[in-house]
């Protein structure tokens, strides 16, 4: 159980809750599992946390009225509350006249996203994880402080038309903050992956934050303004996000997103970015394995969202799709931006000046209709002068939408899995190259190292 | 105990039929948490704490004319965090029987006895008064709970309907959700405390539409605060009242005019600048970020070392007053003990311009100690549930109003060049609280004294300690308002944390503007 409901157990969850269904639909979505974690600052361990649960949505549906109710008690009691909880506020609720249909059974495929050396990542394996870095950095004389997550469990989704779904995961994220003991230099590294032992080693990972963490040090404050820059996989992955959360075609047709093209109309079909460009979503992608269904047991099919610059997809919920006369679109499978096999170096390697971004921070939307977002570099900003990297810059708060920075594109590096989740722990898998872009806007200088 | 016993004694229902007691020191509960307690002590624990939780939350959102959700959620569960040698370890299970808390209690140890490995300078907890059955509860007039849900989907499309009826008001969303927190508190230290938490939070947001100029404005109740208080304060919210007005104003962000970037006087709105104040006071004084703990997520503090800028840092004029609390009715962050078994204090972390306390939890009194001299906690612990470790998180932090008797009014006649600025917009600010960029919901022009006319595309840049020296001018007492942060992200894995922040209408000189719609094409 502390991994997570087995597919037998979850099934037979999820018909003792639908044999107590007297409502006219009824859908259960249930996700259980255990979360690991263990935090370290100062070079030592602050805290840490085994964290294990289940928690069962009932969805009931009476007419085109529906409501939902969770619970985490699966006794029969628990089990008979829930379900005549969520039938006594369907009826209560108003008639829903965009409801669809409960989804029938459906083929999913199979996503092996669970591996052995992450599930062994309990307290013990993670504190000895953790002292290696540590150590690293108490010998390097600076201090560090970090997070290693590792969440495993497994989501199941079932209803009264016939739907099962299930899915079982683990995935785990190691990020990690050096700072130099005089508070003048600050580097980060990360890795996160589904498979512990595909993620950057714990001394490598500390190498590279030592590594930035001294190279930080005594920036120059230069004029905030238009620089070409590198923006390192994860700087890319924090960006990347922001495109993809605004690709929802009801907010486009209504006139209300930046894919909304003036006068009325989407932007699906126009070129939108640079021609080479291509970002996807794929659930069973090796380096993405995400669940191959939604919320509402939809597959989740391989969807490219933009190919070759061109605004392909954007994302239908069943209603949607169905009052527009086209197929649904689901969210989910992760994210890969498409690259090509230049290294990072490579790309340095092609600026006779510009900057180096390690990490962006704190990206806040600013103007919805031009996507424009603003936020900061963060652990490591640097001078790139004839093709190397020759000294620290003080950080820079950035007014940039992604689109004008995937319009402004010189070159494309190759991708990597990236630790992007602002939180610095487990979140949506990302694949994205490190870019070398032009005319990137930084407004205002920061003095936060 | 079973689960089914532990039901039968503390709720009485399910959701929508549950009926709520006031906080009650529950024998079976009780006798689980002493359980834990015994189990950490017998595996070797020097300290212990256990949390059991009821988790309450009910929400309704709609949009336009029809509901897009109602959802009811109760969870239960239980964490034990344990000291052993001076290490931390915490388990927890959503498992409520005997055998389980106390194989939760026991995981907390192994996990502290590994975490022990990776220690250098082991846990010193600062004392701590003993509670031998303390009990708090929310000043709620009306349980959320027991409000017909009919009643709440009514109010809100009524609301909807009251927005659509404004001409140019395309779209509307509205919602309100419901939170109660059931939390069964005890530790080796001789504290035993019930608490029962009521959070609220009302919304709605008005979308404004012009597709041939390509333009949509939004305008959401930002002058509705969440607020530690039951369904009494979403009535006074008035969401139907106010609706029409908050439409009229999306509509005419529209045609209002795009700021001229350059320096202006400032006339920030409480329902604006307790974001300001969440973001560049509350945060940089969390001890935690001061001293490294959170450098890998939420960052560190100008505010830094201790021993350079306690007593010495001039945050902001002298008559800038800056107090933290858990007590003031109604606020978010109110309790009667924190998550460590404190009673949490009301002090001041700014007085009379100068920086001289930070927020703590008891295990980080030993590391301030030499430069305060205090030797208790202030009462700054919290765990979003459960399942989650405690760890230090911001009371209410709050800017306490002048001495003179001053109005937003009053401030706007005294401007002479400005924009006044009412509700949260984006905001952004770096890792160590220097530079930040703050937008807002509605903004209008300031000209000799007088608003004369509505602005767009606004937002100020400025460094924390530079904006906060350009206070000149603060509302009175009777200004005081309060409004809050109701997801508060910190701690990794990230929790959440809902705190208010009290303030007057103030004004600051000569801040840098910058247009943000410059970039449209």
């Amino acid at each position: 159980m502390a991994e997570g409901l087995t597919r037998a157990q979850a099934r037979d969850l999820c018909e003792r809750i639908l044999a107590r269904s007297t409502a006219d639909g009824c859908q259960v979505n249930l996700t259980s599992g255990a979360d690991g974690n263990t935090r370290f600052a100062a070079n030592q361990i602050s805290t840490s946390g085994d964290t294990s649960n289940a928690v069962a949505t009932v969805s009931s549906r009476v007419g085109r009225r529906q409501a939902s109710v969770t619970t985490n008690l699966f006794d029969d009691d628990g089990v008979a509350r829930v379900v005549a909880a969520s039938e006594r506020l369907a009826g209560l609720a108003p008639e829903d006249p965009e409801q669809m249909p409960l989804l029938g059974p459906q083929t999913y495929r199979e996503v092996p996203a669970t591996f052995a050396a992450t599930e062994r990542l309990d307290a013990a394996v993670r504190a000895d994880a953790v002292r290696i870095v540590a150590d690293a950095c108490e010998t390097a004389g600076v201090v560090g402080a970090g997070f290693l997550q590792r969440v495993a469990g497994a989501s199941a989704i079932a209803n009264s038309a016939g739907l099962f779904a299930y899915h079982r995961s683990a995935e785990a994220a190691f990020t990690l903050t050096v700072r130099t003991p005089d508070g003048q230099g600050s580097g980060w590294a990360g890795t996160a992956h589904n498979d512990w032992d595909r993620m950057t080693r714990p001394a490598s990972l500390a190498e590279r934050a030592i590594t930035k963490a001294r190279g930080s040090r005594e920036p120059a404050a230069l004029e905030p303004g238009r620089y070409t820059v590198v923006l390192e996989p994860t700087a890319v992955g924090n960006l990347i996000g922001l495109l993809r959360f605004a690709m929802n075609a009801r907010a486009a047709d209504e006139g209300r997103s930046f894919f909304a093209k003036r006068g009325g109309g989407t932007k699906l079909g126009d070129q939108v970015v640079d021609e080479r460009i291509t970002l996807l979503s794929d659930p069973a992608d090796g380096d993405l394995l995400e669940s191959p269904f939604n919320g509402e047991g939809l597959p989740v099919p391989r969807t490219v969202w933009i190919e070759n610059g061109v605004l392909k997809n954007l994302a239908y919920d069943r209603y949607w799709a169905d009052k527009q006369g086209v197929q649904p679109v689901p969210f989910g499978g992760g994210l890969r931006l498409q690259g090509g096999t230049a290294s990072q170096d490579e790309l340095i390697a092609q600026v006779s000046r510009g900057l180096l971004v390690t990490r962006l921070w704190y990206i806040r939307a600013v103007d919805q209709r031009s996507l424009l977002f603003t936020g900061l570099t963060r652990d490591g900003l640097f001078l790139i002068e004839d093709g190397r990297v020759t000294r620290a810059v003080r950080n820079f708060r950035f007014n940039e939408s992604p689109v004008i920075a995937l319009n402004n594109l010189e070159a494309i590096g190759r991708p990597v899995r990236v630790a992007a989740a602002e939180s610095g722990g487990v979140g949506g898998s990302v694949v994205v190259p490190p870019l070398l872009v032009r005319e990137f806007t930084f407004t205002s200088i920061s003095e936060a190292v | 105990m079973d689960r089914r016993q532990f039901l039968g004694t503390t709720a009485a229902g399910f959701a929508a039929a549950a009926v709520l007691p006031p906080p009650q020191a529950d024998s079976a509960i009780r006798d689980l948490c002493l359980h834990a307690l015994d189990a950490a002590k017998a595996a070797g624990a020097g300290y212990a704490d256990v949390r059991i939780g009821r988790n309450r939350s009910q929400s309704v959102a709609t949009r336009e004319r029809r509901v897009t959700g109602a959802n009811e959620s109760e969870t239960y569960g239980c964490g034990v965090r344990v000291l052993v040698d001076g290490a931390w370890g915490f388990a927890a299970s959503r498992e409520l029987t005997r055998d389980a808390v106390a194989h939760i209690a026991r995981s907390a140890v192994a996990q502290a006895r590994a975490n022990r490995r990776a220690t250098r300078r082991p846990v010193v907890l600062a004392p701590v008064d003993p509670v031998a059955d303390g009990r708090w509860q929310s000043p709620i007039e009306v349980d959320p709970f027991k409000v017909p849900i009919e009643d709440k989907i009514d109010l809100l499309l009524r609301a909807n309907e009251a927005a659509l009826a404004v001409p140019g008001a395309r779209f509307v969303n509205s919602s309100m959700a419901f939170f109660l927190q059931e939390k069964t508190y005890a530790s080796t230290d001789d504290v035993f405390t019930v608490q029962h938490i009521y959070r609220c939070l009302p919304q709605m947001s008005v979308t404004a539409v012009d597709p041939r100029a390509g333009d949509f404005q939004s305008r959401n109740s930002a002058e509705i605060a969440p607020m530690g208080l039951g369904y009494e304060w979403v009535t006074r919210a008035d969401l139907i009242g106010n609706a029409p007005r908050w439409a009229e104003e999306a509509v005419q962000k529209l045609s209002a005019k795009s700021v001229e970037a350059g320096s202006y006087d400032l006339v920030l709105d409480p329902h604006h600048l307790f974001l300001t104040i969440h973001e560049s006071i509350a945060h940089p004084t969390e001890l935690d970020r001061v001293l490294g703990y959170e450098a890998n997520y939420a960052g560190t503090s100008f505010a830094a070392p201790p021993e350079a800028v306690l007593g010495k840092l001039k945050y902001g004029p002298e008559f800038m007053q800056v107090q933290g609390d858990r007590a003031q009715p109604g606020s978010l962050s109110a309790c009667g003990w924190d998550d460590d078994g404190v009673a949490p204090e009301t002090y001041r972390l700014i007085r009379n311009g100068i920086l001289v306390d930070y927020q703590t939890t008891r295990d980080q009194v030993e590391w301030i100690r030499p430069y305060t001299g205090r030797t208790r906690s202030h009462g700054c612990s919290y765990a979003e549930s459960w399942a989650d470790v405690q760890f230090q998180r911001m009371p209410n932090i709050s800017l306490l109003p002048g001495e003179r008797d001053l109005d937003v009014d009053d401030l706007i006649a005294a401007t002479d060049r400005g924009i006044y600025i009412i509700g949260r917009g984006s905001y952004s600010i770096d890792q160590q609280r220097y530079n930040f960029q703050f937008g807002g919901q509605v903004f209008y022009e300031i000209s000799g004294g007088k608003i004369v006319g509505m602005l767009k595309d606004v937002a100020y840049q400025a460094r924390t300690t530079d904006f906060w020296n350009s206070l000149d001018l603060l509302g009175g007492p009777r200004s005081y308002t309060l409004n809050g942060s109701f997801n508060d992200g910190k701690g990794q894995p990230s929790q959440s944390n809902a705190v208010s922040h009290g303030c007057p209408p103030a004004r600051f000189h000569s801040v840098n503007v910058i247009n943000t719609g410059r970039y449209r094409g």
